[in-house]
């Protein structure tokens, strides 16, 4: 796998290397105000080159050496600037190569003409196709059951735990491309052609290099090319200043000192950064529709997230028995055992699993000849009927308690107490009975992921407010939210509960992130600023949202956001970093320019430069260097933790404000040194 | 350098603020329409104002409508004090027959005092009636300094509106700051500067016989009040050709104290005022702190430099000691290097001191103050300076904390930097491009008094004390020519008006916006460190710029000076 990624690697380097000259186009430079200066600073110096006198002056041919190298300096800086755009662009595309692999990835068994089934790519099937699906299996696109009827995790979509049940004819039939078919077989009709998939439109997206500025972006190509013309202005008007005092700077320094000044660094990658900052989202398994989308996540104030399978597992699981009445612990958990036996739903399997932890076990062996009872939502129970006619069940309390009246059985005075402190608790009781005996009750209990308390911990540094959205009550609700370390929610949660609250916070000039999947989550996805749509949800969703996550992870928002944040902080620092250099590269080149003219500015030369000439092409030097050395800086973005912003800002300012300011005095006396080593001090 | 004058200059800097607070509590109610104590007074004599003048003060205006009538208003202020300035020879009070000015100097003196520059290429006693004092220049020094202060107020109110678009009414600000704030202060200031000995009358000079029995003619007439309102609107104009160092201007040092403290307190009292609006206090004690730094530091450098005197002229003579050529020795050297700190510091220009004679480090200050014209700056003109580079470094550490950079809650976008980054370019522009025209032309030249680098500092000095609106001169340079009348209008005329025109702009579209709740994640903007990092883009995008131009002038000029260096 290394071998392979060092060889896109090598692939990505050759094409951008001819890329950075493809883009030498003028028509093309222009966009980048500040990199297109110094390719007009190139193009006057190679003039200059080769007409030392251009622009008046008596300079000798001695002058010529020192023009070239300048004019040779000046390309390279722009070629480097090209180079970071390309390398971030050839790596957006080898993304999207292998986004391709992934999705050809997904086998089928599609059903030939004779009635055979055939193993066939995902990729490949079209509209009017059948393919089957066995139990374990992935439902491989979006369809329509035509035979076969089962049950199927559509967890990931609607956030519902239980398992629905999907068969031909009648509302139940659609099932969607990425569902898990967990018993029985489906035959299934394929509905979308490939190419209409999501999949595709998002390869579509991350390929289409047309890439347009996001708003801060641009705001910063302003303010940078505000500060390139200031510079132009300190430039030119130097040559008469210059000319007053009896002297005179030849048009090639005042070139050489306009690169230095002028932001160059920023100016050559910020569009790397942008292109990276896209790149690293979708790295991410995350396709943005748009940067200004990715933007948006850095700048979110309210993060909402629902429940059920972003905060919780999507599954409720036993976490305590309660016996009720004179009935202890140990027949309690017996009778929940035998109750859940078969029970292959979550809930049910993790009764099974407390019951371990307590010491109880039960083989199926022993009880093969008894009569299994599903869940049904008539009769909100299931359990176990033995051959000796007792009758085992767990189920809803009020459908038990209903069950046990109506055959005559007495409810335990502490039964409604004991329900009411789990659903406080933020838990769901069950109850178990044998026979008309209320035995007690199953604490199910939402698991709150690992880790999440933390994460919300990072949000609040972050300034983010997440609300829980679920659909349980205000008190079970509430529980789960302090538990989890929420800071809202909103119990008995309808989707237009969701756009209600976006609208809100909007209103309050807050930007607002969330994640979805189902169809009804589709106008909060589209209203949202951030709006996460899940790839296994319906494609109402997908169209919604700017953004998708192919893992399907609601959580991964959180890392979004972070994202967001690094793309901008990344841009800051350099911006910083490039306006710092500029203290460094006038100490070099002010002495060396003025020197002839006035000798005692020679005292401005703290940095004690050979020469005039070394002095310059140091600065310069260094300027053009630095390009390819913030390169990887540019990829990988800057680190981003989540402290409160004025720790960030000191932090970044001692990084690259005041690193800034040092890095190019060192960095300029080193090259001074080595020139001055080659004996090209005086070129 | 002795600690009484260190102590001489802290002390006066620590009066200030003690008179900086309350009086921008009290702008802060002014200026958010709350009642005043004297309202009974105050109220009655606009009402008649308004009626007066037809002005409805309900009615709201956007910012566009609110800049077209200050425009207005300035305009016309303008040509009214052209028409007086070229008539004034025919006009009353004129007791000394002094003619009417020509046509650029007329113009030149017009821009100067609109701008609230108070450039003077006239001298007061030789060209200008007292007619022309009082209702020309007294006159326009007080809607001058008004004008900037109800520009930075309307200003902060449009930026803080939350999706509105109105900044109030200009012409009921226009009113209230005259009758509230300088009107009655500026009143009570001349009543005490009278005690203090300075002249207030109509009568014309007087020529009286010395003792050795010579003649000689001792202008005065309406001094006072127009020196009050001089200082107190930071506008610096002079009635006398020498300014504040002329004994009928300032006296004393009582009086100097006195003026300094005038001169400064719109300007400290505008960051409590701002700090009032935005409902942080914390943030005017950041902005404050910061700025009295760069303020006291080049009150020292003028101090220290001025201290160690001219080692060229010491060693040749003999000497040792301060340099106290075209200095006050009634001041002495702490106070006339406050005033000269806090004079180019606030875009006053009045001067105690002859600029052209300080030490080259001595002159570099007022040059660099002049440059950055944030270190409080002129009477609202300063806070809208201060509030433009605000934003430019809330972009960029906006950026460095991975956010959206936004200021008091008003995302800043690409219109907003746009137009601060056009606010930004104007002063290097006006500054450098006219120094090289003026550089490069016979006429340009031929107006300097000295040769060399210290000349080239004699333009830079103009150019930069025009841009800046603060109206003090190097000395030296003659600029009572066409050039230079023609040249500097333009420039104090532009540099006033198109950073006020972009920033209106900035508030409007700030002001439409939403106003975002701050949360743990908003970059916070009354820290220290903040503070700092506005200092460091300030000093870097403001003052480096310029680096070689300073490095041709005072720069060069110092390090000859240090080495002996005599001249070729």
């Amino acid at each position: 796998m290394a071998k392979k990624n060092q060889s896109i690697g090598k692939d990505i380097f050759r094409t951008a290397i001819i890329d950075s000259f493809k883009k030498l186009d003028p028509r093309n430079m222009v966009k980048n105000p500040v990199m297109f200066v110094v390719e007009i600073g190139f193009f006057l110096t190679l003039l200059l080159s080769i007409f030392p006198n251009l622009f008046g002056g008596h300079y000798e041919l001695s002058q010529i050496p020192f023009n070239l190298v300048i004019s040779f300096i000046l390309l390279i800086t722009v070629l480097f600037g090209n180079f970071a755009e390309a390398i971030a662009e050839g790596r957006g595309k080898a993304q999207a190569e292998s986004l391709r692999r992934t999705k050809t990835d997904l086998m089928a068994d599609r059903r030939e003409k004779e009635g055979s089934y055939e193993k066939v790519p995902a990729s490949t099937l079209r509209k009017g196709d059948v393919v089957r699906v066995t139990a374990g299996g992935m439902i491989p696109a979006d369809g329509e059951v035509i035979k076969g009827l089962g049950s199927v995790d559509e967890s990931a979509i609607t956030g519902e735990s239980a398992p629905v049940i999907r068969g031909a004819g009648g509302d139940f039939s659609s099932v969607t491309g990425g569902t898990k078919l967990l018993s029985d077989e489906l035959i299934i009709e394929v509905t979308v052609n490939p190419g209409e998939s999501f999949l595709d439109k998002m390869i579509g997206l991350v390929e289409g290099a047309s890439r347009q500025k996001t708003p801060n972006e641009l705001a910063l190509t302003v303010l940078l090319a505000g500060l390139t013309l200031i510079f132009l202005i300190v430039v030119v008007t130097l040559g008469p200043f210059a000319g007053y005092v009896h002297g005179s700077i030849d048009t090639v320094t005042l070139i050489a000192l306009l690169v230095c000044l002028i932001p160059t660094t920023i100016g050559a990658l910020l569009s790397a950064i942008g292109i990276a900052g896209m790149d690293r989202i979708i790295r991410f398994n995350v396709v943005a529709k748009s940067g200004k989308a990715v933007e948006a996540a850095g700048d979110v104030n309210t993060l909402i997230l629902d429940k059920t399978g972003t905060i919780t597992i999507g599954n409720r699981l036993a976490s305590d028995f309660i016996p009720v009445g004179s009935h202890n612990l140990k027949d309690l958990i017996n009778t929940a055992v035998l109750s859940s036996l078969f029970d292959e739903t979550p809930e049910g399997r993790s009764v099974i699993d407390l019951a371990k932890k307590d010491g109880v076990t039960l083989s199926r062996e022993d009880y093969n000849d008894a009569e299994n009872v599903d869940f049904s939502a008539d009769t909100r129970m299931s359990g176990l009927n033995l051959p000796d006619g007792t009758m085992v069940r767990k189920g809803a309390v009020d459908a038990i308690k209903e069950d046990v009246q109506k055959k005559g059985g007495r409810i335990p005075e502490d039964l409604d107490a004991k329900m009411e402190r789990v659903a406080k608790e933020g838990g769901t009781p069950l109850a178990v009975i044998k026979n008309q005996e209320i035995y007690g009750l199953i604490y199910l209990k939402d698991i709150i992921k690992p880790g999440m308390r933390q994460r919300f911990e990072e949000l609040r540094k972050m300034g983010i407010k997440t609300v829980m959205c679920t659909g349980d009550n205000p008190l079970t609700a509430a529980t789960i939210a302090l538990e989890a370390g929420v800071d809202d929610f909103i119990a008995e949660a309808k989707p237009e509960d969701k756009m209600r609250l976006i609208r809100e916070e909007q209103e309050q000039g807050k930007l607002v992130a969330m994640s979805g999947d189902g169809t009804n989550d589709a106008p909060a996805l589209a209203q949202a600023d951030v709006g996460l749509a899940m790839n296994t949800g319906t494609m109402a969703a997908k169209e919604a949202g700017n953004m998708v996550d192919l893992d399907s992870d609601p959580t991964k928002l959180i890392e979004v956001v972070s994202i967001g944040k690094q793309l901008l902080i990344t841009r800051g620092s350099i911006t910083t970093f490039s306006i710092a250099n500029d203290v460094a590269k006038y100490f070099a080149i002010i002495p060396a320019m003025f020197t002839t003219i006035i000798p005692q500015l020679q005292s401005l030369n703290i940095m004690h430069l050979t020469s005039p000439r070394s002095a310059i092409l140091s600065a310069i030097i260094f300027n053009a260097l630095i390009i390819p050395l913030l390169i990887p800086l540019a990829m990988k973005g800057v680190k981003y933790r989540p402290v409160s912003a004025t720790t960030l800002l000191v932090k970044n300012l001692l990084i690259y404000g005041i690193g800034g300011i040092i890095v190019p005095f060192l960095g300029i006396k080193i090259i001074d040194l080595i020139i001055t080593g080659l004996g090209l001090s005086n070129i | 350098m002795t600690w009484i004058g260190s102590i001489q200059i802290l002390l006066v800097l620590g009066i200030i603020l003690l008179i900086a607070i309350p009086l921008g509590g009290y702008l802060y109610r002014v200026f958010s329409g709350q009642r005043s104590w004297l309202e009974r007074v105050y109220s009655p004599c606009e009402k008649v104002l308004y009626r007066l003048s037809g002005i409805n003060p309900t009615v709201e205006m956007d910012w566009k409508g609110y800049i077209k009538a200050l425009l207005l208003v300035n305009f016309v202020m303008m040509i009214f004090a052209y028409l007086i300035f070229r008539l004034q020879g025919y006009l009353p009070l004129n007791p000394d027959h002094i003619p009417s000015m020509p046509w650029d100097l007329a113009f030149n003196t017009a821009a100067s005092f609109i701008t609230n520059t108070d450039w003077q290429n006239y001298s007061g006693e030789a060209s200008m009636s007292y007619l022309g004092q009082t209702l020309a220049v007294t006159y326009l020094q007080f809607t001058a300094g008004a004008t900037g202060i109800v520009a930075a107020f309307a200003f902060i109110r449009g930026m803080l509106g939350n999706k509105s678009k109105t900044m109030g009414n200009f012409w009921v600000d226009f009113i209230k700051v005259h009758t509230r704030v300088l009107v009655p202060i500026a009143f009570i200031l001349a009543i005490v500067l009278v005690g203090l000995g300075v002249p207030q009358t109509y009568s014309g000079a007087q020529t009286v016989h010395t003792l050795q029995g010579a003649a000689q003619t001792i202008s005065r007439g309406p001094v006072a009040s127009l020196e009050s309102i001089k200082e107190f609107g930071t506008n610096g104009g002079g009635f006398f050709n020498a300014n504040s160092a002329h004994p009928y201007e300032n006296p004393s040092v009582l009086t100097n104290v006195i003026e300094i403290i005038a001169l400064l307190s719109i300007p400290t009292a505008s960051i409590f005022a701002f700090g009032r609006f935005l409902k942080n206090r914390r943030q005017a004690v950041i902005l404050y702190v910061f700025i009295t730094a760069m303020l006291v530091l080049g009150a020292f450098l003028i101090y220290w430099s001025e201290t160690a005197g001219n080692p060229l002229l010491n060693k040749m003579l003999g000497l040792s000691g301060a340099n106290m050529e075209g200095k006050e020795v009634r001041f002495g050297l702490p106070l006339t290097s406050l005033f000269t700190a806090a004079t180019t510091a606030t875009s006053t220009g009045a001067v105690t001191a002859m600029h052209d004679s300080l030490t080259p480090l001595g002159g570099f200050v007022p040059l660099l103050f002049m440059m950055l014209n944030l270190i409080f700056g002129g009477a609202g003109a300063g806070i809208l300076n201060i509030i433009m580079y605000l934003i430019i470094t809330v972009f960029i550490s906006g950026l460095m904390v991975g956010r959206t950079p936004e200021i008091f809650g008003k995302k800043i976008e690409s219109k907003e930097i746009k137009l601060a980054t056009m606010s930004l370019l104007v002063h290097p522009f006006l500054i450098l491009v006219a120094t090289a025209i003026a550089i490069v032309t016979k006429n340009g030249v031929s107006s300097m008094a000295n040769p060399g680098l210290h000349g080239f500092s004699e333009v830079l000095y103009a150019f930069t004390s025009a841009a800046a609106n603060n109206g003090s001169a190097f000395g030296g340079l003659s600029g009572n020519t066409l050039f230079y009348n023609l040249m500097l209008g333009t420039v104090m005329l532009l540099g006033r008006f198109i950073t006020i025109i972009a920033m209106f702009a900035i508030a409007g579209s700030l002001g439409s916006k939403a106003t975002i709740p701050e949360s743990v994640g908003t970059l916070r903007t009354d820290t220290f460190a903040f503070g700092g990092v506005f200092v460091a883009i300030a000093l870097v995008v403001g003052a480096l710029t310029f680096f070689p131009v300073l490095s041709l002038g005072p720069i060069a000029e110092h390090l000859q000076m240090w080495s002996g260096f005599l001249g070729k």
